[in-house]
């Protein structure tokens, strides 16, 4: 080989290199872009809003005067919604996922259902709440109500359960179950005994990130006539109520500039409430994976 | 004596017999319910798994129902060719909201597609097992924020500083909302192209650097042809995503339906109408009430066409390796 040849083939090569280098930072940057995005946000809300998070605000409820307003309907109003919306949705999604993975033949009906299920989770949240609001409001005649609310939240995050249960039955061995068969077991007190208490942590997982995305939804519950201005806790089914991203939604849309640190410091109490679910469900994740 | 003998015998005999017989009946009766859930328990199951399809002939039902209402006060025509929108005047021509619709959610791919993409390739290619550790469940913290946070963001921090820069941006304007949409669908990009480029077989990417490809020949040249199902897949879910969002624009994009493409303009998208019709003064049986469904079923399609070409993309141009 000569000198000549091998001199263009050496630039070439530092081009390559340099080339690399540089896309290596561009995407770096696109990253570190998303992550700033995400710190400002924080950083923005927390900075506005942390003065105005108080006990008061916590136990308050709404008010016309911005140091009177609080969060305490939005909150109750929450939590009574997810103690309906949860047991109906996990019961309803992991009946549903057993369906699919135990029972269920293969055949075209059940991959009817599957499709369905997929299609479902790609729906936009304001149509469930127009299902809701034509079935549950006026054909139910449940009026603006919690059951109401919660049932249209159950329907929102129900396939989402489905799959995040699907995966984790799939993933328990077979050989779990063929022991068990095996033992005498019927299918029944196999899947009961067995194949659930092995995938409950995944179930769990799912159904917690799930929820916290219904606790956080906004758009469907506008529809389906949550209220803004509650003075009373749900006490009944057929209450009015109201939930926290309500709240926060209705003090962004004052005019007044000081309502937005309201808002913000309602954002702050609502973002608290995910972050400790979400780390409920990545602790469950982290301390039962990889068992088998 | 001996007879009390006997009869204590005859007793525990008779105490034998009667456990037998009740362990043979309590097994028959234990039996009978083991069968009775054996064959209870798929049908309850199959019941839950019809919930779903009811969800979805629901959706269809309201959706179809309140439309045909609808389309019999106002004509199909008028809807979709109309280019006027004030229904509290009975002027229903879509074209503005669908137009305000299509405006932000191309402002969001625009912001979205590249950052997500790099993001991709940065943490599939580049990074390594313990930075991908760390960045991945912070990426994940984005999309887990719910949308009436982002909502206010773009409202009071993104709107008044791109109006500094701007001086005829109003305050309430598609382009604040576009881009706040777009960082909002970040995740999903990066999370699912990651995913489908985290699958293609390391022997490939092995096979590249080992002839002498840089990593950047290896993620151009090798990773995402062979990823680009998955990629094209999560990039339409993701416009499916924009489009069916609802609080970042009724609250950031405003509430003015406007046949326009500049950015810096107020406009209304579907869902945002949707919103306003439905916390207005609707009664029931007015025409605004039915056009909610009539926007509804639109938006509808719009959504299910992209999710099912997501699908079929995904499907259909996977190459298995």
């Amino acid at each position: 080989m000569n000198h000549q040849n091998v001199q263009p083939s050496k630039n070439q090569i530092k081009t390559r290199v340099i080339q690399n280098v540089i896309f290596r930072s561009l995407f770096f940057v696109a990253i570190t872009i998303a992550l700033v995005f995400l710190a400002l946000l924080i950083y923005r809300i927390l900075n506005q809003g942390i003065g105005y998070v108080t006990i008061d605000f916590l136990k308050n409820f709404p008010a016309p005067y911005i140091d009177k307003a609080g969060i305490f309907a939005g909150i109750m109003g929450s939590l009574s919604m997810m103690a309906i919306t949860a047991p109906v949705a996990v019961v309803v999604g992991v009946s549903t996922a057993l369906y699919l993975e135990e029972y269920a033949a293969q055949n075209k009906f059940t991959r009817f259902i599957q499709v369905n299920v997929q299609n479902l989770a790609g729906v936009p949240s304001i149509v469930f709440g127009l299902l809701g609001l034509t079935f549950f409001v006026y054909l139910f005649n449940f009026g603006y109500t919690l059951i109401a609310g919660a049932l249209t939240m159950s329907l929102l995050v129900l396939p989402v359960i489905v799959v995040a249960a699907q995966e984790a039955i799939r993933s328990v061995p077979k050989e779990l179950r063929e022991a068990s068969i095996g033992m005498g077991a019927t299918k029944w007190q196999t899947i009961w005994r067995i194949v659930l208490p092995a995938s409950v942590p995944g179930i769990l997982t799912g159904s917690i990130l799930a929820l916290s995305r219904a606790i956080g939804e906004t758009a469907p519950l506008i529809i389906v006539g949550a209220a803004t201005a509650i003075y009373t806790i749900p006490d009944s089914f057929l209450s009015k109520y109201t939930v926290m991203p309500i709240q926060i939604y209705s003090w962004t849309s004052r005019p007044q500039a000081e309502w937005q640190n309201v808002a913000a410091a309602g954002i702050i109490v609502l973002l608290v409430i995910l972050l400790v679910m979400n780390a409920i469900a990545v602790w469950i994740r982290n301390k039962f994976q990889n068992r088998y | 004596m001996v007879n009390a003998q006997e009869k204590q015998a005859y007793t525990v005999q008779d105490k034998r017999q009667y456990s037998v017989q009740d362990m043979i009946n309590k097994n028959k009766n234990k039996k009978s319910i083991t069968n009775f859930t054996e064959k209870a328990v798929p049908v309850f199951l199959l019941l839950c798994a019809i919930i779903s399809v009811l969800t979805t002939i629901g959706i269809l039902f309201t959706l179809l129902r309140e439309s045909i209402t609808f389309f019999s006060k106002v004509s199909l025509s008028d809807f979709y060719f109309g280019t006027d929108w004030s229904p509290w005047t009975e002027k229903f021509g879509v074209a503005p909201l669908i137009a305000g619709t299509l405006l932000i959610t191309f402002i969001a791919i625009c912001v979205a597609l590249p950052i997500g993409i790099a993001s991709a390739i940065f943490l599939s290619e580049y990074a390594s097992q313990r930075t991908r550790k760390i960045i991945k469940p912070i990426l994940e913290i984005l999309a887990g924020i719910p949308t009436v946070v982002y909502g206010f963001f773009a409202l009071t921090f993104v709107s008044p500083l791109l109006g500094s820069f701007i001086t005829e941006m109003k305050i309430f304007n598609a382009l604040s909302a576009g881009i706040v949409v777009g960082i909002m669908i970040i995740p999903m990009i990066a999370s699912l192209s990651e995913d489908a480029m985290n699958a293609v077989p390391n022997s490939l990417r092995e096979g590249a650097l080992g002839l002498g490809a840089t990593r950047l020949e290896v993620a151009i040249k090798v990773i995402i042809p062979a990823a680009l199902s998955g990629i094209i897949a999560s990039v339409v879910l993701a416009l499916s995503r924009a489009i069916g969002e609802t609080m970042i624009v009724t609250i950031a994009a405003g509430a003015t339906p406007n046949l326009t493409l500049d950015p810096t303009q107020s406009v209304q998208t579907l869902t945002a109408f949707i919103v306003q019709g439905a916390t207005g003064d609707t009664s029931y049986h007015s025409t605004i009430y039915y056009s909610i469904y009539a926007v509804g079923i639109t938006l509808f399609a719009f959504t299910l066409i992209m999710n099912i070409l997501a699908q079929y993309i995904s499907r259909k141009f996977r190459e298995d390796y």
